[in-house]
């Protein structure tokens, strides 16, 4: 009745071959950089590197690009002219605006690379088989990933059957908030039955039933993943070397 | 497999899901179990699947599969339901093969090869790597059998692995079916709505009573036929709804979801309109239902639909809502998606309060049609809490509580036991006879032989791939 939505695999790009936790592993070495950092030349210089990394993530069209930025770059320009319109001018005004503009982006970026470059499959493989998280957790919520784009056709078809029985809130603001709360609340109904009935497949065929699993596919972790954590831990070097040396570091905390 | 005086009964409920129920499988045989809805079928395929256990209810008698409790013998059975896209885990087909196999410890060297057998034993046309959402019903339904079959099962269930398919669909589920079990060292349970066409590949019938315990059919048992309404063809009356060219595209993407098409829906004449899925069905239901207008072409709605209407020139999906239920009806495929309230009696009255009757005149006429549908004792039942029969009889009689002059129905007859099925139908029958206009988009050939005075057969846009 609706789109047909569906979450695929990821189409393999370069960025894919480096593992997933190698992955994340450099988000948790460049977190604390950017979240400490006051100036604008640390965050700068880790943004420097991540942009470098947008072809390797396969975004290389600007549509596709801005088609995954565009609320990143919305909040980013957000946070800077709320700093501007009601910070304190003696805390620097312009500058430190847009400081904290770069922040948002250079932190948030490197999720965007992660969910462009990583299969939700080989994700999963790669927490469990190296970071031990639970396979209970991760392909339990792997396979309730699958279920998103069926949920996002069903609320399409429940508001049409409300549209259906003589619903439809018109110019009413209240009627609209009202409508929005049933539909929500069928949605709901509709996802618990779903998820019940996936459960229970997911039973029948042995999930979580106490034997240690295996895995088909494997993860494994190469030099590139070394290196690549490696150079990560360079960038944040850089960035506060440069800064100190620069004279302009300064700690949020200080 | 043996069952011995066994009988099951949820924890949530007092009446007995199933009881008294004896039956003997030797390793290798075939079974299909029948029985009216209600009888336990699916509960008796949840308890040999290891699913249902002293937690979810009390159980009586005795149960063992290969001589031992069902839960100790999971990793022995495998089971298929329905719904395949509440089975699918993984984003691609040999991944999701391999997912029962991962779950039984089987080392990585040992799975590929296990996966490729079972992909090729239920003639999985496609590679491991064929990402599973973009599978057509029937292949996905191969792919969980697949997975089923990967840990080579000695016990195969079957909860209606064909019910929410297209004929085609069914068909290539029941060929896997066959070659899986062609070599005798599966036993197979089978529970489907369409007990016939499964008569082929099994050995014995037994039948659940809804009462308790079970009855052995012999050889040449056939299920008993359809009850077929009664019905007088009238001639097409006045024209009610055309289509001219119209189609739909989704927006974002480039292949239509339905391909130009051109409809006449005169008064007092039924319209079948049928296809495989993905044909489009259910979108012209939506176009006609006037609650999708058409990306291409146009809908327009005869006089005796537009009187009264403030701005008559307006195709019906930018009617308002209370002005379209008084004149066009619809009932979805899943009738849940249609209940509004919390009890029967409010649900009916709910259309007609909402397009301008009185409270009294909404409220009888909420009595009458519960009076003449049966759902009298139920007024004050909640409408989730119905069965599937209730609950669908219910999704009519919301539509007609507002006397429209056209009733859209998709899939009316889904997921209905014989004797629903004979009531729906003859309710339907009577709609007509009453100078109404009905659309039925259906892949049951009984529904469009039993009702329709007219066929539309829509074919997809691009054929699918070969199976």
């Amino acid at each position: 009745m609706t789109a047909p939505l569906s979450l695929g695999p990821v189409r393999p790009v370069p960025l894919s071959a480096i593992n997933p936790v190698a992955q994340l592993a450099a988000i948790g070495l460049l977190l604390p950089v950017l979240l400490v950092s006051g100036d604008l030349l640390t965050p700068l210089v880790v943004l420097a590197a991540e942009l470098c990394l947008i072809p390797a993530a396969g975004l290389t069209r600007p549509r596709v690009l801005f088609a995954r930025t565009w609320p990143l770059l919305l909040g980013a320009a957000g946070v800077a002219w709320v700093n501007v319109l009601f910070g304190d001018a003696d805390a620097g005004g312009w500058p430190s605006a847009l400081a904290l503009a770069v922040r948002v982006l250079a932190l948030a970026l490197p999720g965007v690379l992660l969910v462009a470059s990583t299969d939700p499959v080989r994700l999963a493989d790669a927490l469990t088989l190296h970071w031990r998280v639970s396979t209970r957790f991760a392909y339990g919520a792997l396979a309730a990933l699958r279920l998103v784009p069926l949920l996002a056709a069903e609320w399409q078809t429940i508001r049409l059957a409300r549209r259906a029985r003589g619903l439809e809130p018109g110019r009413n603001p209240v009627a609209h908030v009202r409508l929005f709360a049933g539909t929500a609340f069928a949605l709901l109904v509709a996802a618990i039955r779903r998820g019940t009935r996936l459960a229970s497949a997911m039973d029948g065929r042995g999930f979580d039933s106490g034997i240690p699993r295996s895995n088909a596919r494997g993860s494994t972790l190469r030099r590139r993943d070394a290196v690549f954590v490696a150079g990560a831990a360079a960038v944040a070097v850089l960035a506060v070397g440069s800064s100190v040396a620069m004279g302009t570091w300064s700690a949020v905390f200080s | 497999m043996r069952l011995a005086g066994w009988g099951f009964r949820y924890a949530s409920r007092l009446a007995w899901a199933a009881r008294d129920v004896d039956l003997h499988l030797e390793p290798g045989e075939r079974v299909l179990l029948t029985g009216p809805s209600g009888a336990g079928k699916s509960t008796l395929l949840h308890v040999l699947a290891g699913l249902l256990g002293p937690d979810e209810g009390e159980q009586t008698g005795v149960v063992t599969v290969d001589g031992v409790a069902p839960r100790q013998a999971r990793f022995r059975s495998g089971i298929v339901f329905q719904d395949p896209d509440a089975q699918l885990v993984m984003t691609r087909a040999g991944d999701d093969v391999a997912f029962g196999l991962e779950n039984a410890g089987v080392p990585r060297e040992l799975i590929w090869p296990a996966v490729d057998a079972a992909l090729a034993q239920v003639g999985f046309p496609y590679g491991p790597d064929r990402p599973t959402g973009a599978l057509s019903g029937g292949q996905k339904q191969r792919l969980v059998l697949a997975g089923a079959l990967a840990p080579r099962p000695g016990l195969l269930l079957l909860d209606e692995p064909t019910a929410q398919l297209d004929p085609a669909g069914s068909a290539l589920v029941r060929e896997a079916v066959a070659r899986a079990v062609a070599g005798r060292d599966t036993t197979l349970v089978v529970v489907d709505h369409d007990a016939g066409s499964w008569l082929p590949l099994v050995d014995r019938v037994v039948e659940l009573r809804a009462d308790g315990g079970t009855v052995e059919h012999g050889a040449g048992w056939a299920p008993a036929p359809l009850r077929m309404p009664v019905r007088s063809p009238r001639a097409a009356g006045e024209l009610l709804l055309t289509a001219e060219d119209a189609g739909f595209t989704h927006r974002g993407t480039d292949l239509p979801a339905l391909l130009p098409s051109d409809v006449a829906v005169p008064a007092g004449r039924t319209l079948a309109v049928t296809g495989p899925n993905g044909a489009g069905k259910s979108t012209l239901a939506l176009l006609l239902a006037g609650l999708r207008g058409p990306t291409t072409g146009q809908i327009t709605a005869g006089r005796r639909l537009t009187a009264g209407l403030r701005r008559a020139e307006r195709p019906p999906h930018r009617w308002p809502a209370d002005e379209l239920v008084r004149r066009i009806g619809t009932v979805f495929q899943h009738p849940e998606h249609q209940f509004l309230t919390g009890r029967v009696r409010d649900e009916l009255a709910l259309g007609p309060l909402r397009s301008g009757s009185g409270d009294d005149d909404a409220r009888r006429r909420a009595e009458e049609l519960m009076e003449r549908l049966g759902l009298a004792a139920l007024a004050d039942a909640n409408p989730f809490t119905l069965s599937g029969g209730q609950q669908r009889r219910l999704s009519v009689a919301t539509a007609l509580a507002t006397r429209p002059a056209v009733l859209v129905l998709d899939e009316p007859t889904f997921g209905q036991d014989r004797h629903t099925w004979a009531e729906l139908v003859a309710l339907l029958a009577e709609q007509q006879d009453a100078d109404r206009a009905l659309v039925l988009v259906t892949h049951d050939a009984a529904v469009v032989a039993a009702l329709a005075d007219d066929t539309l057969a829509l074919r997809p846009a691009s054929e699918p791939v070969p199976a």
